[in-house]
């Protein structure tokens, strides 16, 4: 097993059968894409089946699906315990957010954030947190492009690299611009179907191999690793010291409490007609990824067995390539061809998912109610917000390719982490708490945001961490200096009770009292569904 | 049953702000609230202590999370799976508790409100 895996014709071949299929169910699927609800929310149309497999697809990103496997490849037991965080933080978003975002907001989370406040100022805070979420995230998105290619593809060298980064961008632009929201969601769902049978089929077939006994593999992959034992027990990646486990509880917060303040997850609610189908979107989305999750647990110890450890750390993409080769491993160069069709698709769908998103708050937010005080047309509204999506594209290109080379784990979560302290506690408190202000939203909003991004930014992950031994560079984003006084690579610990501490104090403080007939309105509207957003024509 | 004698409904934009204000104080919006918030409130609290225990158990007792039950099945496996259980419950208890006792008066609150029944 060399720098390339398997044969990357054949590798690149079932992509560009991907990419032909979905291009023409897009433009099929945006044939009646007129108004701007169709282009935000697929004219929210959808079924909760479809769009909670949709949501899957958004969810599973490359970091979950390569990352995770790979996480559990190399530090076992700890990188099932992440993947535990991602899968429980759904539960937020089943009971407290879906349902009511769907009934209160139109087309964006801004909607719901600034139904009962001053509108410009709170639109404005809250889309400047989702532009900064969402790029946070297509950047880690597109720099994860990167290292996939020159595993998979067999493209190396900067040129190469930059190149691809380039032709997944474009093509991410053409499907948000072509198929808005309805194509963007198609994607999604046949990107997740396909995830998730490569998935079964692998795990069926790792278990097969070891008489579907989960103990007899779990043996295996702690034999043939370097941890031996420890594998399989808490503690090889988190349990180093103190400050490693601190980290890594400041870490679980941020991911049971940002998902559900993840701006792209909270607008796919908007792609159905009530809020009973965006309860039934959460209920397919909890049992796909956590189907999911459960494969890439015997996926990860499988690959440990069968590939082992030295062989993964050893391949271009480290960790992330622990997936493709178990798949080599099984079923040769076809299995890891389609495997590494689906986790391109998986880019691919990903940052369509998040364009759109910053686009619709750009144009609808930003533009609209912000500069244009809500005077914009909604066809206007949506032309910006295709120019949006294509200089969002174009910096996500452009950022992907500076950010090549940076550690994909960090992005995430900082997105994660933003996403938990600026959004979530400003939605929670705007549906349940009657007496959160203007000034409450706004602090919550920009202390969670400043106060998130300015610890990572004195974080050892950004400097200061020290070269590891046989390594000549640091894990740490910049080499050579040291600034960082913030002890822990995760601000969650900190940042998000600050935020929700920050949004009572704003409160409180508020010359200006909270508006109780706006009030009576979102809450009846929320929990009732009166006054709801409704469908436009059926597909 | 009724919210309010008079129609509620004004124009095409949905019900006013004043009818938002009587539904909210009826006795059926009160009772609503009390069974969403009854059931979400508590059953949120409840899942963060059960992950945070899990999480808190691996980070500061890895020997006792290490132990096996079965075969190299250890403890640790067996209550990360068991989160993987209690997550499929919590949704299943929830998704019943909405269809039997919300929605229906939702429905109900809901129709009065926009006048079409």
């Amino acid at each position: 097993m060399n720098a390339t895996a398997g044969s990357p014709l054949v590798n690149m071949a079932i992509f560009l059968a991907f990419v032909a299929i979905t291009m023409v169910i897009v433009i099929r699927a945006s044939r009646q894409n007129k108004t701007a609800a169709d282009y935000y929310t697929g004219g929210r149309s959808f079924t909760g089946g479809q769009n909670g497999t949709a949501i899957a697809g958004d969810y599973l990103s490359a970091a979950s699906f390569l990352g995770i496997t790979g996480a559990i490849a190399l530090t076992g037991f700890d990188g099932f315990l992440y993947s535990i965080g991602f899968l429980v933080a759904w539960l937020v978003a089943l009971l407290l957010v879906a349902e009511l975002l769907r009934n209160t907001g139109k087309f964006t989370m801004a909607d719901v954030l600034a139904f009962r406040m001053r509108q410009r100022p709170v639109r404005m805070a809250a889309a400047i947190s989702t532009l900064a979420v969402s790029f946070f995230y297509l950047l880690a998105q597109m720099a994860g492009a990167g290292g996939l290619v020159s595993l998979l593809m067999g493209v190396t060298g900067n040129v190469g690299q930059s190149l691809t980064i380039a032709v997944v961008g474009i093509l991410m632009i053409v499907y948000v611009l072509v198929g808005g929201m309805k194509g963007t969601t198609w994607v999604q769902i046949i990107k997740a179907v396909l995830l998730i049978a490569g998935a079964a089929l692998m795990t069926m077939w790792v278990f097969s191999k070891y008489g579907f006994s989960l103990s007899d593999l779990m043996g295996a992959a702690a034999g043939n690793s370097p941890l031996g034992e420890k594998l399989l027990a808490p503690g090889a990646k988190y349990g180093v010291n103190t400050l490693s486990k601190v980290d890594f509880i400041s870490l679980s917060m941020a991911l049971v409490l940002g998902t559900a303040g993840l701006p792209h997850v909270l607008m796919r609610f908007y792609t159905v007609p009530t809020s009973k189908e965006a309860r039934k979107s959460v209920v397919w989305a909890i049992s796909l990824i956590g189907l999911f999750y459960l494969f890439s647990l015997v996926l990860g110890f499988g690959a440990a067995a069968l590939v082992g450890s030295d062989v993964i750390k050893a391949a271009p993409g480290g960790a992330n390539s622990a997936a493709p080769l178990l798949a080599y491993e099984l079923g040769g160069t076809l299995l890891l061809g389609f495997i590494s069709a689906v986790a391109f698709a998986t880019i691919l769908a990903v940052v369509a998912g998040l364009t759109i998103t910053a686009s619709a708050s750009f144009a609808h937010d930003v533009y609209n109610n912000y500069i244009k005080r809500g005077q914009v047309s909604a066809d206007d509204e949506v032309k910006v917000a295709r120019i949006a999506a294509v200089v969002i594209g174009v910096f996500a290109i452009v950022g992907g390719i500076l950010a090549k080379d940076q550690n994909i784990a960090f992005l995430v979560a900082l997105a994660f982490a933003v996403a938990a302290s600026a959004n979530l506690p400003t939605i929670l408190y705007s549906l349940f708490w009657k007496g959160f202000t203007t000034r409450g939203a706004l602090w919550s909003i920009y202390g969670g945001l400043i106060s998130s991004i300015t610890l990572i930014l004195f974080s050892p992950v950004v400097s200061g961490k020290p070269i590891p031994e046989g390594a000549t560079k640091s894990p740490s984003m910049l080499q050579g200096v040291d600034f960082h006084w913030f002890p822990l690579d995760n601000p969650g610990l900190i940042s998000i009770p600050l935020a929700f501490f920050l949004g009572w104090l704003g409160s409180v403080t508020d010359p200006t009292k909270s508006d109780a007939v706006k009030f009576a309105e979102m809450e009846v509207r929320s929990l009732t569904g009166a006054g709801a957003e409704k469908a436009t024509v059926a597909h | 049953m009724t919210i309010n004698q008079e129609p509620l409904k004004v124009g095409s934009g949905g019900p006013d702000p004043e009818a938002y204000v009587k539904a909210q104080r009826s006795p059926q919006f009160q009772e609503l609230r009390k069974r969403y918030r009854g059931f979400s409130f508590p059953m949120t609290v409840a899942f963060l202590v059960w992950y945070f225990a899990f999480v808190l158990m691996s980070v500061f007792a890895p020997a006792w999370m290490g132990q096996p039950v079965w075969g190299n099945v250890n403890r640790g496996i067996v209550f990360g799976l068991l989160q993987f259980v209690s997550t499929a419950l919590i949704t299943w208890l929830y998704v019943r508790h909405a269809n039997k006792k919300l929605d229906p008066l939702a429905t109900e609150i809901r129709e009065e409100l926009e006048g079409t029944n």
